[in-house]
């Protein structure tokens, strides 16, 4: 549930759902904005869903603050388990090329390179949100042994495709981008496209992630 | 590249710094991670459309400091170009000073050359016809970051062409009478991180003078100035932002989320920039000084309530 509704500037809605980052708050986060998405609200021109916030965007031509927050908290929101959680395989080439901040993380986790790759490959990953670039999602949780901290200076452009860690989190750069997450491999798999403009993202909010080991070899002859 | 011209088109001589195509931009995708995007100055990128009888949503051509050189072919088209813009047009035997806010006819062969914005960054440049364009999400709006839009998501390059594929019909000239006010003081909401920052911090960022920076685009203007001392967390869970946030990382100097901003972010949020003053703030180029001002929830609302009225005033007074 909501727990606060404040206002974020004179035209957006800065809904809070607690302090907690967990599935629950993230799924009642994504329930919330499905449930808004649906009721297609012409003065909402924006929804953005994080762990445990729900920003709402709204054009101060259309309404303001006090009737939009009215209507939210008067608005149905189904709570039954409807949402979808897709499975998505991610292929990861950990080649040395590709795996920039390996040897940093080794040092940071204290943790042979070999147990961070078993760890990581291991896991069933949740996505929280997608965004700050188009696309990219953000996958948690990192067992407490993985989690380090971001690059004390971030890089200028981390490629395309990289699979970076950070705190609980794990994430896959979709564009060339400037970032501070520790880079150990990259993706062949395409995650955004801009030519489907239904779903342009392979992976959304509430989606369960499997990371998957490929070579050198398999990821130069990837084919989507 | 292969070039298709078609019968009326403009070739593209020089790009200029920053030059891409802009309409009103493209509205809920930030769950996508893609931001609204669309012209900078809305109220400069409606009067141009107006100017030349186009829609006044119609997709135009964005410039930053210096603009495009274009060279036209075809048969006589009606341009309008909107900011505070020095411009050049030049036709078979005659140059001629171009003024701002007036309609004016371009015969095959004329060129017009964007010299610069004049203390300001954005200027629009509105063609009296239909560009042939491709539209993502409904939105022509190149977005250089995520490759979105037309011109294949890029912003201009030498040598390419603005095809037309349709003119507009011949209608009078049009003008009006107006001049872009600078202002000094940008007034803000506080941000739901305000309580972050030191007594000293919050003093600072509302009564000091802050430096625009040259790390300054479509994505974020970065301001310099005294720092703003974070007392409780130099970062956040991340969560979504708007337009016009204002973000101070563990450097102590704000960020201004401007239209084509990552939309998502991790740094506190100590203000927003009221939604009446968003125009004038992309015009403060790198070296003006700022300074915010707070205002209350209500009196931003009705801010934005005259600023609107006094923009559909201006829309009216074309004719």
């Amino acid at each position: 549930m909501i727990k606060n509704i404040l206002n974020l500037g004179d035209a957006a809605l800065y809904c809070d759902f607690g302090k907690e980052i967990n599935r629950e708050t993230n799924t009642q986060v994504i329930r919330y904005f499905k449930s808004i998405q649906k009721e297609n609200i012409v003065s909402i021109n924006n929804l953005s869903p994080s762990y445990n916030k729900l920003i709402i965007s709204f054009d101060l031509k259309k309404t303001n603050f006090k009737d939009l927050k009215k209507l939210i908290e008067n608005l149905d929101i189904t709570n039954e388990d409807d949402l979808e959680n897709k499975k998505i395989e991610v292929p990861v080439c950990c080649d040395e090329n590709f795996a920039l901040d390996i040897v940093r993380l080794e040092n940071k986790l204290n943790l042979k390179r070999e147990k961070i790759y078993e760890n990581f490959f291991s896991k069933e990953f949740f996505c929280y949100m997608t965004g700050f670039i188009a696309g990219m999602p953000f996958l948690g949780d990192l067992s407490k042994n993985m989690r380090a901290k971001r690059l004390e200076t971030p890089r200028v452009r981390v490629p395309k495709g990289s699979v970076a860690l950070t705190e609980q989190f794990a994430n896959i750069y979709t564009f060339e981008s400037p970032g501070g997450w520790n880079v150990i491999g990259n993706s062949p798999l395409r995650i955004f496209d801009s030519s489907k403009e239904e779903s342009p993202n392979l992976i959304n909010p509430g989606d369960i992630v499997l990371f998957k080991e490929i070579s050198k070899n398999q990821y130069e002859n990837y084919n989507e | 590249m292969k070039i298709i011209m078609s019968k009326n088109y403009f070739q593209v001589i020089r790009a200029g710094i920053h030059t891409t195509f802009q309409d009103e931009g493209r509205k809920n995708l930030y769950h996508v991670g893609i931001p609204f995007s669309g012209a900078m100055d809305k109220r400069n990128y409606l009067l141009s459309n107006k100017l030349v009888g186009n829609k006044i949503n119609s997709p135009v051509l964005e410039f930053a400091y210096q603009g495009p050189l274009l060279k036209y072919f075809g048969n006589k088209i009606n341009i309008a170009i909107t900011g505070d813009v020095n411009f050049r047009i030049k036709k078979k035997d005659i140059t001629i000073d171009g003024n701002c806010y007036q309609s004016l006819n371009l015969e095959d062969g004329d060129e017009v050359d964007i010299l610069s914005t004049n203390k300001s960054v954005y200027g629009y440049l509105a063609i009296g016809g239909q560009i042939d364009l491709k539209y993502q999400w409904s939105s022509c709006s190149i977005n250089t970051k995520a490759s979105i839009g037309a011109n294949d998501g890029k912003k201009f390059e030498n040598e390419q062409v603005i095809n037309i594929s349709k003119l507009n019909n011949h209608s009078v000239e049009k003008k009006l009478n107006y001049i872009n006010t600078k202002i000094e003081n940008i007034r803000i909401i506080k941000g739901t991180n305000f309580d972050y920052f030191s007594d000293k911090g919050k003093r600072i960022f509302l009564e000091k003078v802050f430096i625009v920076s040259k790390l300054t685009d479509r994505m974020g203007m970065r301001l310099e100035g005294p720092k703003i001392e974070n007392v409780i967390d130099t970062n956040i869970k991340s969560e979504g932002l708007i337009k016009g946030v204002i973000q101070v990382p563990a450097d102590g100097n704000p960020i201004v989320m401007l239209s084509d901003h990552g939309t998502i972010g991790g740094y506190p949020k100590i203000g927003v920039v009221i939604s009446a003053d968003y125009d004038k703030l992309v015009q403060l180029s790198p070296g003006s000084k700022i300074k915010f001002k707070q205002v209350d929830l209500s009196s931003a609302e009705n801010l934005f309530k005259l600023y609107d009225l006094e923009t559909q005033n201006l829309i009216s007074q074309i004719e």
